[in-house]
């Protein structure tokens, strides 16, 4: 804490730190991290508890009901600590959440700890496919768009992505589903899993990571692994459309700022074939401030996603969060909370250590 | 810095013909070059003129680096006597870099920030030919050091951000020279430089250019700098080249746009009064 705290008198990120020097300065960075960590959650905790105090929804309420008399309503207000001051309900708050103790659903009768287990993978699940699928599609037409600025593959990528941009996304999940599922028949309907398959997968597949297609996979029960990817696709699709569509806005945007730079005409001077001046020299700068673009997005989806989860009946954290927010269910709306603003401090970890891949200059 | 420089004749390397560079605006269609005309051989051009003047467009012209909307057209335009006005792109592509080369103007800028030094030099190298591992190495690592870089394994491994400016400018040079192209198209190579490193540039740049007998075309501003580093002069104005004289000659000259910008330069010990300001005159733009 000594050395730490003192300036550098050349400023931050100029100075010049001798390689001899790396080992302490990884640790440094490591204990910084772990710092910043430590304090936003911290943060996260005092607002959801504060939240949880300041709104006019009484919890000893939802516990007893409505019809109990005012001796088992004390009692349980004893019970929950409610009668406690502030400051010692925030101690015994945080102790609780740190020992895993998120309390107890009144919408499920379950811990709020189990619950998340069981739909915050399908929520991952859901988040990350439709965000490969946004990267996988997003950053070609995002490229091919600035390439072709102006003329019709850029016109036609820019319709595409603006469409995505101005439809709700409950109506384009309800389109998808009747053409795919009602009509064609392509797409199984909505849910996790069909029913057979659920049962299977409720006794017969071991829990090792909590997201149904990674069990299944590794219980070797394939006829639940297809099933789970099969209706994964349609909810995924259109999540990762709007995914889609906002990275290769981006994308493109960015690209036609890199292409305009001094070091893409370097590139041609040396005679480099124009596809690696594009896709290596112009899209490699342009990774850089994608990151941030993809990784909030990917977190958006994480948080957000109640709604196509509402469409496709998905029993993802969404859908479990804002249940529980209608029946007034508070342990399970703050672990929620939590679990959420947890993973925003894991992403922004994620994309620090992704910066430093790509740009030798955040190293 | 130099004696009089013994001009290789007869061998025209680059023959340039009413070049023009056309811009369409909304107001119209722009000419940032009109109708250029010149030839270089194995020796030193420079050409002169005030930003806008169109030498840098005349330089990326030639290397077929004008992009949309610009247009470019000549009446001819050869390089070792190949028609570089109608070449395919992928023969293109073996002319530029391989034997003609440019240098720009400020290595904060025209080097990948994202790749390394070694991977930028070894490009220039892998673009033409299948060349070895080892033999990357080797001619990255000599070019380096004939750019009189100390350290060139460690610069090999450098980010260009690593660099201070005139290292970055002495590895643009090792990028660009390193597949031993036979005309260099230098364009204000010493501009963004400290003034302290301009020189050791310029003599790097002069060094190279003598010893393996490169044609160069030499993009400045500064009139002082190009007439004691090249043969010849040309000076363009308002996209065209309105006088061209040997180097040595230059106070003769006799177009009143060199004679106003040679009266424009301050003099050691010629007093503190002000300095002309440049008359122009619509005549020239017609010259």
């Amino acid at each position: 804490m000594t050395s730490a705290n003192i300036e550098d008198p050349r400023g931050p990120g100029r100075a010049r730190i001798p390689s001899s020097r790396g080992l302490s300065r990884a640790a440094r960075r490591v204990a910084s991290f772990v710092f910043s960590l430590a304090v936003t959650l911290f943060g996260l905790l005092l607002v959801t508890f504060l939240i949880a105090r300041v709104v006019p929804l009484d919890p000893v309420l939802a516990v007893v009901g409505d019809r109990a008399t005012q001796a088992q309503y004390e009692a349980a207000r004893v019970e929950l600590g409610l009668d406690r001051p502030l400051p010692e309900q925030f101690v015994r708050y945080v102790g609780d959440v740190l020992t895993g103790d998120l309390g107890t659903a009144n919408l499920t009768g379950q811990p709020v700890l189990r619950d998340i287990q069981r739909t915050f993978p399908n929520t991952l699940e859901l988040a990350t496919f439709a965000t490969i699928l946004g990267i996988v599609l997003g950053i070609p037409g995002g490229v091919v768009g600035a390439v072709f600025q102006g003329r019709w593959p850029d016109q036609v990528i820019r319709v595409v992505g603006l469409l995505g941009y101005s439809m709700p996304v409950f109506w384009l999940g309800l389109v998808a589903l009747l053409i795919f599922y009602g009509i064609l028949g392509w797409a199984p309907g909505p849910g996790r899993l069909d029913v057979t398959q659920q049962f299977t997968y409720e006794f017969d597949v071991t829990r090792y990571t909590g997201s149904v297609i990674l069990d299944s996979a590794l219980s070797g029960a394939w006829d639940v692994f297809r099933n789970a990817v099969a209706h994964l696709i349609l909810p995924a699709a259109v999540l990762g459309y709007f995914s889609m569509a906002y990275i290769s806005r981006m994308t493109r945007s960015f690209m036609l700022e890199q292409l305009g730079q001094e070091y893409i005409t370097a590139a041609r001077v040396k005679g480099v074939p124009e596809w690696r001046v594009i896709w290596v020299h112009a899209l490699g700068n342009a990774m850089v401030p994608l990151i941030t673009v993809i990784v909030l997005s990917y977190a958006s989806l994480l948080e957000g996603s109640v709604l196509t989860e509402t469409v496709f009946a998905w029993p993802g954290l969404g859908l479990y969060v804002t249940q529980a927010l209608f029946a007034a269910d508070f342990n399970a709306v703050l672990g929620g909370t939590l679990v959420i603003g947890a993973m925003f401090i894991v992403l922004n970890l994620l994309s620090d250590i992704l910066y430093a891949i790509v740009d030798p200059r955040a190293r | 810095m130099t004696h009089a420089p013994e001009r290789v004749k007869g061998e025209t390397l680059l023959s340039v013909r009413d070049l023009s560079v056309t811009f369409d605006t909304r107001r119209g269609p722009f000419q940032a070059v009109r109708g250029t005309s010149f030839d270089v051989g194995r020796e030193r051009v420079g050409i002169v003129g005030e930003s806008g003047s169109g030498k840098s467009m005349t330089g990326r012209a030639i290397l077929g680096l004008v992009r949309p909307p610009g247009r470019v057209t000549a009446s001819r335009l050869t390089f070792d006597g190949i028609d570089l006005r109608a070449l395919p792109d992928r023969q293109m592509r073996r002319i530029r870099g391989q034997r003609v080369s440019m240098v720009m103007q400020d290595p904060r800028y025209s080097l990948n920030p994202v790749m390394t030094v070694g991977r930028q030099i070894a490009e220039a190298l892998r673009v033409h030919g299948r060349p070895s591992r080892e033999e990357i190495r080797r001619r990255s690592l000599d070019m380096l050091t004939e750019v009189q870089i100390r350290d060139p394994e460690r610069v090999l491994k450098a980010y260009p951000h690593e660099l201070s400016g005139g290292m970055g400018q002495r590895v643009m040079i090792a990028m660009m020279l390193v597949t031993e192209p036979e005309l260099l198209i230098a364009d204000e190579p010493t501009s963004a430089l400290d003034v302290t490193v301009q020189l050791d540039v310029l003599r790097i740049l002069d060094d190279l250019v003598r010893r393996r007998g490169m044609g160069l075309i030499f993009i400045s501003h500064d009139l002082r700098l190009v007439s004691t580093f090249c043969d010849r002069v040309l000076v363009m104005y308002r996209g065209r080249i309105v006088e061209e004289i040997e180097a040595r000659r230059l106070h003769e000259a006799r177009h009143p746009y060199t004679q106003g910008l040679l009266n424009c330069l301050p003099r050691i010990g010629g007093g503190h009064g002000d300095l002309p300001t440049l008359q122009r005159q619509e005549a020239w733009n017609d010259a």
